[in-house]
């Protein structure tokens, strides 16, 4: 580890936390419905949408009508993605001729990006065309984004407002988020990137002759643009098959340093937003805290594994920590900043090949996902992941102060702690479930690359990643396979859309209850008090459940390693 | 606080009583019927898991297995974990049921003597076939069949069978002591009941049920929190279903036993095992306190009050008001006004009449005066004068509130005198520089809190009584208490504003509601309601009803009417409205031991694992022995332990269970950090210790 590192991590966090007030400022007019100093401009495109598709933007719905809505929503999306990518063959903007896509690969990947998971079974340039990556797949990546970020606001309503029946306008929400928020920051964010060299054209692969004479096709496409969106809208999923380790998707220094910012930097403000809705903007920053005091944390294992190194690397003479798997041009630190963000986050983007990390190194980014994503998390996911974990906390916790537990003027009872149990059984089940079959059932067990505990945590890692929708890969496993394609299509859907249903279900029931004013007997939850609460929940929540499986993964592998055995 | 009254029925440490242990143990096994177990989940699973284990174990008996020695053990320890909970469910029980049965006693057959019509003919009829609206009478010495209001008449009644108090109380009709409860029994003089509640339905029965638990039902907290630890019970069943296949994978495989051991130790069973106890033992605490609770769901709003409606008279103050000062007007002696104070207050049997005659004895040796001596006649309190007096020898005395006086001497001058407010109402008749002065003092004399009691003598002012509320010692601090705690304190009062605000900032209240009619009381409660908060409040006349209604927690007096008694979600059986504390108190203790020993089980968990995943793996993984970082001497060793102290753990906190955890009004946020680290860090540390021990202890004795 080096000061030149611990710098670059400290500037990072400090970018974030500044960035953060002024985005939930804006985010929040934007989701009260006010006039931004975008309005003259987006206004009257709002209005025409809302003409054309017919929705009464004064209209709020029933917590049930935004949640149907929102599903609705993605049964269309899904039937989109799929239909282009059977059909691409003969549709427009096929450059490089590419035909149909199998149907189960089709169904992974449909379910991937509606569900903002951006897991990819297919390699972008050598499988699908320009019209299904932005028809198909840049849209859903707006909209599952602009989707999440309206869940998490849906639910911040229901602890903001008092005895009311509604949670919002679910049309209004993703039109707004979109119009306002995701598409002006990806309209100069892409400007930038293609200053940094990123390619963005419709135009044909590029033949090039090598200085050994041989013919090398080397592919581009609007890579830009779909760059700009699948990090700010944490969906990962990259153009091309190696993601952000590609020079085209990933060009210097500082759009990687950019890029990791433009992870968080929404999933953040959501945090003030928050705050600034719930009436204390302290309430904020100590959800956020709690999310840094953990994301800090993970970044401190990982840098420190991985500077480290392996002593068999030492062993070999190879000094200076473990390159494997990372790129030259970002080297240790930022192939370890990326990789704890873009796990804590739920993006999935990658610059480097988590396989190849060290194992306690590799640790992080598995428990980031399987804590839930909740470390800024995906734009809006993370949000309402974390408020579930608050609920328990305060739950358990609140209890010992004498007083029903509540949390920002809401009483946490039967129905709050049974949606947030509901919401988050599903890691477990999805997780631990489908590894346990993962790894015995023959078609799957042929996919492994490794053996021993590490081809253990590849499957892990591949349902921990599908379930948390995630989308990043830790490699060495063969995921497109029909067994693949479905299972992880099941964990996606069921990891996204069980959780998304009871944390509404919790906005409404939350909505409607009245608001209790502060008092001495309440328990304050700006302090670091409550911050080391809920850290500790969420460690132990997470370390109960998921202790077997990564003692039998990770943990073994690194302690094997020790003693000189490798997988 | 009458301390006195609550170690009264304070029952030595029950975990030590044999009449409470030995019914219990008894108990424990009854209760493993899995039709009540069902109700539990959590320990439900385990004696599931318990069974089947026992079912695999027979088989292998018969079959040979392997390892049947540490098997049987940890079947065994399986089973002593179901009836350690059952045996802590049925210790809290056993508390009550002790109660009960001496209530029990007291509901013997009995005859009523019903009335048929208004005459004073009767039949004796069995107590037994009393219907709602029957009319008995009760004599001295008779009890009285069943619970009723009193139409006619007045008796002292002895209610130490539901109170504990010996000394008889007095019941008569109207008013609000009208309310006679089934099985107390009249000492002197007769009543005429109206019978009010259905056989099996009396006070005395719903007490029974309630102290027994026969109906208890789960509150909703209590509901919440089994809805949580069903959640982490799943959350465990995938932990530990998933392993086979993982060590599978590995090229092991572990046996159904240690899988099930590690499930058990995992899921909440201590405060699963717990959790109705803590319920129930709240309750009991409660009636300690001589409180009865219709409804676990009230003692946890009591908990959760945020405002605390307290009647001035009687909780804030004492009783009575007592004359504090003579303050004639210029011209008159405080001698001579303290005479005719002391003339017009001889007949006067109220506190406030009684206190003026001491006052001035005390003060000017002026001795009381016998009336008849005098020859004087009394003129009685009416709420038309709105004065009291005497006349002897020619010459009248009158005493009364400022502006009835002033009418009274102004001929009438005041008609327009609105009730309620002295100050305002004497307005219309300020005609003289006496009645000015007068005025000008009971001015003073409300603003400092007390209440002025004008004195005319043959249609002369002589000055004004200082009455004074006298606020009750401690109550202050009670008060600062309860603001530590987060409540509010409202002050109810008759009194006009300025009095009442006086009285308010001396006993130190938050704020306070002057001039309160019942309607008034109702407004404030819906009004504090919607903003969210939890009201509470006692009461006992029938037009406290309403109120006590509407509040989240109504405690009505025993002493109180029967309207008042069935509109509150609470009886105080001593009539104490200063309980309201004790019993907010009791509601914070009930939460949070729950929260305690939630989070107790949750943080014992990470030992748990520490002991048996090492263990669990060995075999095929080595390596893992570095997280058997308490050194257990072998697997079987630690998994034995693990789940010896997880059935322990169990019975160890049974006297926490029961106890409740103490609270201390010192803010949510000391009080969390304070709780955290007793039963969150020791939590995690405890087991640790314990698992060791008991491994030192299992090897020791060669079980593994």
């Amino acid at each position: 580890m080096t000061v030149i590192g611990w710098l670059q991590i400290v500037l990072f966090c400090v970018v974030i936390v500044a960035l953060t007030k002024p985005l939930g400022y804006y985010m929040t007019r934007v989701f009260n419905g006010e006039k931004t100093f975008l309005s003259p401009v987006l206004r009257p495109i709002e209005a025409g949408i809302y003409w054309i598709s017919g929705v009464d933007e004064k209209r709020e719905q029933h917590w049930l009508t935004y949640t149907v809505a929102m599903l609705l929503f993605h049964v269309g999306g899904f039937l989109i993605i799929y239909g282009v990518m059977r059909l691409q063959a003969v549709l427009p903007f096929n450059p490089a001729g590419q035909v149909a896509v199998a149907e189960d690969l089709s169904f992974n990947t449909a379910i991937s990006f509606i569900t903002n998971t951006n897991w990819q079974n297919y390699g972008g340039e050598s499988t699908i065309s320009y019209l299904v990556q932005m028809v198909g797949l840049t849209h859903q990546n707006f909209l599952s984004a602009a989707t999440g970020i309206a869940l998490a606001v849906a639910l911040i309503r229901g602890f903001s407002r008092a005895s009311m029946r509604t949670v919002g306008n679910f049309w209004v929400d993703v039109t707004r988020c979109t119009l306002y928020v995701l598409l002006p920051i990806c309209v100069v964010y892409t400007l930038f990137l293609v200053s940094q060299g990123m390619p963005q054209t419709l135009g044909d692969y590029v033949d090039a002759t090598t200085l050994e004479g041989a013919k090398q096709t080397i592919a581009v496409g609007p890579v830009a643009s779909q760059v700009a969106i699948k990090m700010l809208g944490t969906n990962g999923g990259g153009f091309f098959n190696a993601n952000a380790a590609h020079p085209f998707e990933n060009p210097t220094a500082l759009s990687n340093f950019v890029q990791m910012l433009s992870i968080f930097a929404l999933g953040a403000a959501l945090t003030n937003v928050f705050g600034r809705m719930v009436g204390n903007q302290r309430q904020g920053w100590a959800i956020l805290a709690v999310m840094g005091v953990l994301f800090i944390a993970g970044v401190t294992v990982t840098y420190w594994a991985e500077a480290s190194g392996t002593s068999t690397l030492q062993a070999l003479g190879l000094t200076g920590g473990n390159m494997e798997g990372k790129e030259v041009r970002f080297g240790i630190v930022a192939s370890s900043l990326f990789a704890v963000i873009t796990t804590a986050a739920s993006c999935g983007a990658v610059n480097a090949m988590h396989d190849s990390f060290t194992a306690l190194g590799g640790m992080i980014p598995l428990i980031n996902i399987e804590l839930g994503e909740i470390i800024v998390g995906g734009v809006g996911a993370g949000m309402y992941g974390m408020l579930l974990f608050v609920i328990l906390a305060i739950f358990v916790a609140g209890l010992m102060v004498g007083r029903t537990p509540e949390y920002v003027g809401k009483k946490i009872e039967a129905r709050e702690v049974k949606m947030a149990m509901l919401a988050i059984l599903v890691l477990p089940l999805m997780i631990l479930g489908w590894t346990a079959v993962g790894v015995v059932y023959p078609a799957a067990v042929a996919s492994m690359a490794n053996a021993g505990p590490h081809g253990f945590t590849e499957v892990l890692y591949a349902y921990t990643s599908g379930t948390g929708n995630n989308g990043s890969a830790f490699a060495g496993l063969t995921g497109n396979t029909f067994f693949y394609n479905l299972t992880l299509g099941c964990a996606m859907f069921v990891g996204r859309f069980f959780m998304i249903v009871p944390a509404m279900a919790i906005a409404g029931s939350l909505a409607g209850k009245k608001s209790i004013p502060p008092s001495m007997g309440t328990f304050p939850t700006t302090g670091g008090l409550f911050v080391g609460l809920v850290v500790g929940v969420i460690l132990i929540m997470g370390g109960l459940t998921f202790f077997p499986a990564l003692a039998l993964g990770p943990i073994v592998e690194h302690l094997a390693m020790n003693a000189g055995n490798l997988f | 606080m009458d301390t006195m009254k609550l170690q009264k029925r304070a029952p030595m440490s029950a975990m030590l009583d044999p009449k409470i242990v030995l019914p219990a143990i008894r108990a424990s096994f009854a209760k493993l019927n899995p039709r009540l177990m069902v109700k539990n989940p959590v320990m439900f699973v385990v004696e599931v898991v318990a069974a089947l284990t026992t079912v695999i174990f027979l088989r292998d008996l018969v079959t040979g297995g392997m390892n049947l020695g540490f098997t049987f053990q940890i079947i065994l320890w399986l089973w002593f974990t179901v009836l350690f909970a059952n045996f802590a469910e049925a210790v809290a029980e056993g508390r009550g049921k002790a109660q009960a049965d001496s209530l029990r006693k007291t509901r013997t057959e009995s005859q009523a003597k019903l009335l048929n019509g208004a005459g004073h003919d009767f039949k004796l009829v069995p107590g037994t076939s009393l219907k709602v609206g029957d009319i008995v009478l009760v004599e001295a010495g008779d009890t009285i069949p069943s619970d009723g209001e009193v139409i006619e008449g007045v008796a002292s009644v002895n209610e130490a069978a539901i109170t504990g108090e010996s000394a008889p109380v007095i019941r008569e009709s109207g008013g609000d002591r009208s309310a006679v409860t089934g099985g107390t029994q009249v000492l002197s003089d007769w009543i005429r009941v109206r019978i009010t509640a259905a056989q099996g339905s009396t006070f005395i029965d719903r007490m029974i049920k309630l102290v027994e638990g026969a109906e208890r039902q789960k509150t909703p907290n209590e509901i919440a929190l089994n809805i949580l630890l069903a959640g982490l019970t799943i959350i465990f069943v995938f932990a530990t279903v998933t392993i086979p296949s993982y060590a599978a994978y590995a090229g092991g495989s572990i046996s159904i036993i240690v899988l099930v051991a590690l499930f058990v130790t995992l899921i909440p069973t201590t405060i699963g095992a717990l959790l109705s106890a803590i319920g129930i033992a709240g309750m009991d605490r409660l009636v300690r306190f001589n409180v009865l609770a219709m409804s676990g769901r009230a003692v946890e709003a009591a908990g959760d009050v945020d405002t605390l409606l307290l009647d001035k008279t009687g909780t804030i103050t004492l009783g009575n008001r007592q004359a504090t000062a003579f303050r004639p007007v210029r011209g008159v002696t405080e001698q001579e006004l303290a005479d005719a104070g002391q003339l017009a207050s001889l007949a006067d049997e109220t506190p406030e009449g009684r206190s003026i005659v001491v006052l001035a004895k005390e003060k000017y040796g002026i001795r009381g005066r016998d009336m008849a001596e005098l020859g004087a006649t009394f003129v009685p309190f009416t709420a038309q004068t709105r004065m009291s007096g005497v006349d002897a020898g020619g010459s009248s005395v009158r005493k009364g509130a400022v502006d009835a006086i002033l009418n009274y001497i102004g001929g009438g001058a005041a008609q327009a005198v609105a009730t309620g407010n002295a100050v305002r109402a004497v307005q219309p008749s300020l005609n003289s520089d006496t009645a000015r002065e007068i005025q000008t003092i009971s001015d003073e004399i409300a603003k400092a809190g007390g209440t002025p009691l004008a004195v005319a003598k043959d249609g002369r002012l002589l000055g004004v009584i200082q009455l004074k509320d006298i606020v009750k010692g401690g109550i202050r601090e009670r008060f600062a208490e309860l603001r530590r705690m987060g409540i509010r304190t409202i002050m109810i009062t008759g009194d006009n504003p300025m009095t009442a605000a006086a009285i308010a900032a001396e006993a130190g209240v938050d704020d306070f509601l002057a001039q309160a009619t019942p309607e008034d009381k109702l407004k404030l409660i819906r009004e504090e309601q919607a903003k969210g908060k939890l009201v509470a409040m006692c009461g006992d006349g029938t037009n406290d009803a309403p109120a006590l209604a509407q509040a989240d927690v109504g405690v009505a007096m025993n002493t109180g009417t029967q309207a008042a008694r069935e509109a509150g979600n609470m009886v105080d059986l001593d009539s104490n409205p200063t309980k309201l504390i004790e019993v907010v108190e009791i509601g914070k203790q009930l939460l949070m031991t729950r929260g305690a020993l939630t989070t107790f089980s949750i943080a014992n968990d990470v030992a748990k694992y520490f002991a048996i995943i090492p263990a669990m793996f060995l075999a095929f993984y080595p390596q893992l022995n570095v997280l058997n970082v308490m050194n257990l001497s072998s697997p079987q060793s630690a998994i034995l332990s693990a789940i010896i102290f997880n059935a322990l753990i169990i019975i160890g906190l049974i006297p926490l269970a029961l106890k409740g955890v103490a609270y201390r009004a010192v803010g949510a946020g000391a009080l969390l950090r304070r709780n955290l680290l007793i039963y969150g860090l020791g939590g995690i540390v405890i087991p640790f210790i314990g698992i060791k021990a008991i491994d030192l202890v299992v090897v020791a004795l060669h079980l593994a």
